[in-house]
Parts: structure tokens; sequence; C-alpha cells
């Protein structure tokens, strides 16, 4: 499954456009920057509530396929521009990390 | 062989732009074709010591040397130094203020982090100078 795909499916609104055609194989859900970083396995759907540049950083490094701001999280202005100059996409959702990755799981099986 | 050699500036209290020196490295590893556990271990190691350097030591640089077989990196910085490395390096332990924790950072993992995806780690501080953080990661092992 690919980012476009996930958005359709999983209703999630884009806030930046970056490479939509990434698939998606794993997904991981945190919020410590630290944590995120050492765990997060390559080309997953991160689910968090962090919309800092630092988490713009994070997802570079880590090499997650995208980041999902979960319960209506709020994007910096300064994340915003990095992650499009990043070309890493950001999705936000309203659902909390649990009843989103629950739909995840069946769409990754 | 020779090593190719980078050296970037990380600069202090900046926290958009803490990263920099981190990314670019990995970038300059892709292209070299080095194998991608070896460049997200130096990746995330740089990046946990440049946010270190930003939030503690006002900045400082850091020097990369690449080597076929290896990865070295220094990272130096003239911060207050750390009075206890052993509990510096306990998973927990932080000294960071609040708005750092707000970001996400100051779990007190950075330097557990850092021991975690490199092969060597060695600590060089002195109360009032600085801080030298050398690492390397082996690229075949």
């Amino acid at each position: 499954m690919n980012i476009k795909e996930a958005a359709e499916k999983l209703n999630l609104k884009i806030l930046v456009n970056g490479d939509m055609d990434r698939e998606i194989t794993d997904c991981y859900i945190g919020d410590l920057l630290s944590w995120v970083m050492g765990r997060a396995g390559e080309d997953s759907i991160w689910l968090t509530v962090m919309g800092n540049i630092n988490s713009i950083a994070v997802a570079t490094l880590a090499d997650v396929a995208c980041i999902v701001l979960v319960e209506n999280a709020s994007l910096d202005d300064d994340a915003k521009a990095k992650a499009e100059a990043m070309d890493v996409t950001i999705l936000q959702t309203e659902e909390n990390s649990y009843r989103l990755a629950t739909k995840i799981y069946e769409l990754l099986k | 062989m020779s090593a190719i050699h980078l050296r970037y500036e990380v600069p202090g209290d900046d926290f958009t732009r803490a990263g920099e020196a981190s990314g670019a490295v990995k970038k300059r590893l892709k292209a070299l074709g080095y194998n991608s556990d070896a460049i997200r271990r130096v990746a995330i190691a740089m990046y946990e010591a440049e946010i270190n350097m930003v939030i503690h030591a006002d900045g400082g640089y850091c020097d990369v040397d690449i080597y076929p077989d290896r990865v070295e990196v220094l990272l130096a910085d003239k911060g207050p130094g750390i009075p206890d490395v052993e509990k510096a390096m306990q998973a927990g332990f932080s000294t960071a203020p609040d708005n750092v924790r707000n970001l996400g950072f100051g779990a007190g993992m950075g330097l557990p982090n850092i021991k975690k995806y490199t092969d060597e780690m060695r600590i060089e501080t002195e109360i009032g100078v600085g801080t030298n953080l050398y690492l390397t990661v082996k690229v075949n092992s």
C-alpha cells in the first residue's frame, strides 16, 4: 500500500504532499522523538502528536514513509516548510493512534 | 586509504537547524553507496549528539571522517562539560529544561541511544571547558 492509497482509505487530510507513491510496510506510534528515532522501522507510517520541526528531522533520519498527526494535532509553520523542503508527507486525522492503527493493521495484513 | 573529511558547524540554541549536519552526512553516505543500516546508525547517533549540543552546550562543531570500513565522528563543544558521565549515560537521566521536553526531547535517551547505535563511543569532558564526543560506526559489522 502506498501513501496515497492509505490517505484515501483512512480518510486522512493531506497537510504536506510529499512522495505519495512511497510504499508503507509498517506502522509505528510514539511521541518521544529519541525513542521513535531509534525504533521506528524504515517505511513506517508514523502516528504522533508531535508536529514540530524536530519531528521532520526524525522522520527523515529514521526514513519513515510519512507522518500522521493524530487527534488533529497541529503542524507548526516552520515544520511545514521543512517538510516541504525535505519532501516528507504529513497527514492528519481526528482519530486517535489506537483507532487509526487498528485500521492500518487491517490494510497492511 | 584516505578518508573523506567533512566539517559542520552546529548552531547553539537553534532547534530548527539541529539535524542539518546529520542529514548532510546521511545524504553523502547514501551517495557513496554505504549500506542503509550503517547510514541509519551514523545519522541517529549524530542527530542525538547535535541535539545535545544545542540543548546543553550552545553549539559547537562536528568533524566526520568517512573510511571504506567505518565512519568516525567527533562532536566538540565549549559547553559546561558533563559533571557525572556515568549518570549521563543512564537511560532516563536528563538535565534538559521543560521547553526541550515539550519538543519531544529530554527523555534521557540521547547518550544511551548514541551508545546503542555506535560501535565505539568515547567522551572527553572537562567542567567549564567543554566536551568532545568521539563516535565510530563500523560499516561492515
